[in-house]
């Protein structure tokens, strides 16, 4: 046999192949659904617990038209949209002002740095006595929670600016607001996507996630409202869309960032 | 301590107090100040910044009782069980995805998108599963806990040096040998990192299902200080909240030598 196929070279992979990890982890999810789906309808898990996932599919369609939810998507999206561009604004320019003011940067950096790991969104009775039970709360406490990533990155991209694109700027004889803008803004810019792209997804989690516990507003309240009325099937639903909505989110926020920097 | 030698002989002629300490100083002083004097203005209600005397008079009184720990230990008990469940189904799952290239493929999408969901909204899910009672809180907790666990230890086993995987082989050990001679001591920088990340996740998701729907813990007792109005017990409550979390979070941080890493 060696003689007649001597040293063939080994078979590239198909494109076909390369999907198979992939089809492999999407069928372990319809398993583990089908799987579910049967020991429910043969009584081992209560179906008062778990609705069998037929049911909650179905719900889908019901929860969607019934609940008002691409309203209550463009709700919570809105929040998120007025958190991050507040968290754009004021998170840039407190970066800026740390790299500007050494003396600033080294007594506040690792108060920002431990003020990231605050556990914010506990404080969300507080906002609530100050802002009301409102989508201002809402907004507050996405913009806290979502602000130190940001004032970091950004310090983080102008102090990593290349010691000669700065010099470069200077044989130009820039001035200071010039330097700014030419060079060392431009050269931050790729980090600071990555804080604000950061700051968005605490934004969304903690924007849910109050929206859950204030019972206010637009998907966390859907999910609230629902299992409040002891509609199983709805809530298993809507949890599953808010993830939905999520994880799209969060590609969207990915393929932006790569879209605005190509270079990497 | 040898950083702090290095530092002094540098400077030998330090002023007695540095400025970027009076700088702390000067900004810790002027927001007690601003704040005190906005409590005494009348500009806002009084309730909502209370005077900082009403507030330290809150904090003697929560510290000095008993009530107050043993409410802290209802939610440390908690916590420590989340992180432990989430921690260690974390590590297991880190490292089959982190040695295994096609389970990887397979399944790490999954969590790397499911991982900055919010996951408060699976609480009504874990009340009917495990009660009202501090079993849904843990289980909560021990969500929000696996997936930061195991994307860290399953990037970190895939940075570990090649070499030292094959000196493990070379001296043919079993699986179990491997992970403990070989993978754990070689990551455990994003191991101490991750379960860092995975207690601060852990300690929001306890504490806020406390806050939804609990009689005992420490997010029981902010959230009924907020609703009988009572700002001063919830502000020395709060304060209490964000020492000890930035404590055990810097606290993990300094066992793990992290912040040796950073400096370097």
């Amino acid at each position: 046999m060696s003689a007649v196929a001597p040293a063939r070279p080994t078979p590239r992979p198909s494109p076909l192949f390369a999907y198979v990890p992939a089809l492999t982890g999407l069928a372990t999810v319809v398993g583990f659904f089908v799987l579910m789906e049967v020991l429910i309808r043969a009584g081992v898990i209560s179906r008062y617990i778990v609705p069998p996932p037929s049911e909650i599919i179905g719900s889908f369609y019901r929860v969607i038209t019934e609940e008002h939810v691409f309203h209550r998507f463009l709700l919570t999206l809105g929040e998120c949209l007025a958190a991050g561009v507040m968290i754009t604004v004021f998170g840039v320019a407190g970066g800026v002002l740390m790299h500007r003011l050494k003396l600033l940067q080294q007594a506040c950096e690792t108060w920002v740095a431990a003020f990231a790991a605050a556990p914010v969104v506990l404080a969300y009775p507080l906002f609530m006595v100050i802002f009301g039970r409102s989508a201002w709360t809402i907004i507050m406490i996405g913009f806290v929670a979502a602000l130190p990533p940001v004032i970091l990155k950004t310090l983080e991209g102008m102090s990593g600016t290349r010691k000669v694109l700065v010099n470069v700027g200077r044989s130009f004889n820039l001035s200071a607001s010039q330097q700014f803008w030419k060079i060392m803004f431009p050269a931050a810019l790729p980090t600071i996507f990555v804080g604000i792209r950061l700051g968005l997804i605490f934004a969304l989690i903690n924007i849910v996630g109050v929206e859950f516990l204030i019972n206010y507003g637009g998907l966390g309240q859907l999910i609230n409202d629902l299992s409040e009325r002891y509609d199983l099937a709805g809530t298993y639903a809507a949890i599953c869309f808010v993830i939905l909505v999520s994880v799209v989110f969060f590609m969207a926020l990915e393929k932006a960032e790569r879209w605005l920097r190509p270079g990497d | 301590m040898a950083e702090t030698g290095r530092l002094t002989r540098a400077a030998p002629a330090a002023p007695l107090i540095s400025p970027v300490t009076l700088l702390r100083a000067a900004i810790i002083l002027g927001t007690l100040a601003v704040w005190e004097f906005l409590s005494h203005s009348g500009w806002l209600y009084r309730d909502v910044v209370p005077s900082l005397l009403a507030i330290g008079r809150a904090l003697a009184d929560l510290l000095s009782h008993g009530d107050y720990y043993f409410n802290l230990g209802v939610t440390a008990g908690e916590i420590g069980a989340a992180l432990a469940i989430g921690g260690i189904s974390g590590m297991v799952v880190g490292i089959v995805l982190g040695v295994n290239r096609f389970l990887a493929k397979a399944f790490e999408p999954y969590l790397y998108y499911l991982g900055p969901t919010p996951k408060i909204i699976f609480f009504p899910v874990m009340i009917m599963w495990f009660g009202v009672g501090p079993g849904s809180k843990i289980a909560l907790g021990a969500i929000s806990c696996f997936f930061p666990v195991a994307l860290s230890v399953a990037a970190g086993m895939r940075g570990i040096d090649k070499v030292l995987i094959r000196v493990g082989k070379s001296f043919r050990l079993t699986t179990m040998q491997m992970v403990w001679k070989i993978y754990l001591p070689a990551m455990r920088h994003p191991l101490i990192n991750g379960v860092r990340l995975g207690l601060g996740v852990a300690l929001i998701g306890t504490l806020l299902a406390e806050t939804k729907l609990s009689n005992k813990g420490i997010g029981f007792m902010i959230i009924q200080a907020y609703s009988v109005f009572d700002m001063p017990r919830m502000y020395a409550q709060l304060i209490m909240l964000f020492v000890l979390a930035i404590g055990a979070n810097a606290l993990i941080g300094r066992l793990g030598g992290l912040d040796k890493i950073k400096t370097r």
